[in-house]
């Protein structure tokens, strides 16, 4: 699992925002577009790409995106 | 003996919701980017003076005049509605005397959401299996719109009313085959209408969750990310047990007609569930979620259109509040 693919795949689930934005680093919740429904894009495409269900709650309590792809390691085993 | 579907009509209120007037209401709210992705553009809200059972009556009535169906014939009556005209007496037995069904007629109402038109199908096989009944009436009515509150963007935005009328009966045009069903009442709280029931029988304080969003709880509640996350989880073994029930491969499907929650979730389900979109069913956008009634809805609309056509096998999937879920095959 590779971090910089992660960030990659999380920034194609925002249509406004520009992906050249992301990064392992970017505080997500403070963009503009993120919403509940950004939220579930996200939830789809980990359990697409990575084959595990993470919680919207937990999705919630991450900051960075880095924190995303840790909860996904985590949920991987 | 087998059972079988012999006709499908259904009711759509008058009242049409667009987008543009959602926008209007919440001009903070971006719906078309919402409507976009929910794949939802109106949907019908039934009149403040009509009920679940003025609807089901409705669609009874259009079947009957469809399908040339005599109702001295009907000996039973199910109806699927989470709200029910009273609490008591049960809306079916009404519905006996308002559509001038035989008296001979047994009758009930079961109260199941998105799950419920599978479990319906599944009721109504049983029932002619073993001889009690003949010719099933089996309605679906609801009326969530009224259970919304009104600053409820998100459901408002899915959410429309409508009412279905199915007959099963010893022939007809599509085979009820085997089923697939599961409940998982641990979800109850993802999904729910608080107050109004025995547990909470007056209305109770609004109050705001941990993450700020508003509890409603005197109307209907949805954790978005809770049930989505249980529909990743249990629809794709949901689909397998389906199958393997009724003895087919994935490929053997003709269409899949899930219940029509919203077009993203969808998306994501056929994507997990690999089924190419050729084979799958989307029929949401004029009318939105209207609970137990999608599939039927659907079905109707899919014979219609000739995506249906005879000797295809049709997947259904009902899945949603409870949490509760099925799935049954359909031999057209």
């Amino acid at each position: 699992m590779d971090v910089n693919e992660f960030v990659n795949a999380f920034a194609a689930e925002f249509e406004e925002t520009d992906p050249s934005e992301f990064t392992a680093g970017t505080s997500f919740k403070d963009l503009g577009e993120w919403s509940s429904l950004t939220s579930l894009s996200v939830i789809s495409m980990i359990k697409l790409k990575y084959g595990v269900i993470v919680s919207g709650l937990d999705v919630n309590k991450c900051t960075t995106v880095a924190d995303v792809f840790a909860l996904v390691k985590k949920s991987n085993g | 003996m087998k059972a079988f579907i012999k006709g499908i009509s259904y009711y759509l209120p008058v009242k049409e919701l667009t987008n543009q007037e959602l926008v209007a209401e919440f001009p903070e709210w971006t719906v078309d980017k919402v409507a976009a992705k929910v794949g939802i553009n109106s949907r019908h809200i039934a009149a403040p003076d009509e009920t679940a059972g003025d609807m089901a009556e409705k669609a009874a009535e259009a079947l009957f005049v469809e399908y040339k169906i005599d109702r001295n014939t009907i000996d039973f009556i199910l109806l699927c509605t989470q709200s029910p005209d009273y609490p008591l007496p049960t809306t079916a037995c009404i519905l006996q005397d308002r559509l001038d069904i035989p008296t001979g007629c047994g009758a009930l109402d079961f109260n199941l959401g998105c799950s419920g038109y599978v479990y319906g199908l599944s009721l109504a096989k049983g029932l002619i299996l073993s001889g009690t009944a003949k010719n099933v009436l089996f309605i679906t009515s609801e009326v969530y719109t009224k259970q919304l509150h009104p600053q409820d963007k998100g459901n408002r935005t899915i959410f429309g009313d409508a009412a279905t009328a199915t007959l099963i009966s010893t022939e007809g045009f599509a085979e009820i085959g085997s089923f697939c069903l599961g409940t998982d009442g641990s979800g109850a709280d993802n999904l729910i209408l608080r107050s109004g029931g025995r547990r909470n029988p007056s209305p109770m304080q609004e109050t705001v969750a941990e993450d700020g969003s508003p509890v409603y709880p005197n109307h209907i509640q949805m954790n978005g990310a809770e049930v989505f996350n249980f529909t990743l989880t249990m629809v794709p073994p949901l689909v397998e047990g389906t199958l393997k029930n009724n003895g087919l491969e994935n490929e053997q499907i003709n269409l899949y007609v899930f219940h029509q929650a919203n077009k993203f979730m969808l998306n994501t389900l056929r994507k997990l569930c690999r089924i190419d979109p050729e084979r799958f069913y989307y029929c949401m956008e004029d009318v939105g979620n209207t609970v137990s009634n999608t599939i039927p809805i659907a079905l109707k609309r899919a014979q219609e259109e000739t995506a249906i056509k005879p000797g295809f096998q049709v997947l259904l999937a009902g899945f949603g509040v409870g949490y509760s879920w099925g799935g049954c095959v359909l031999g057209y």
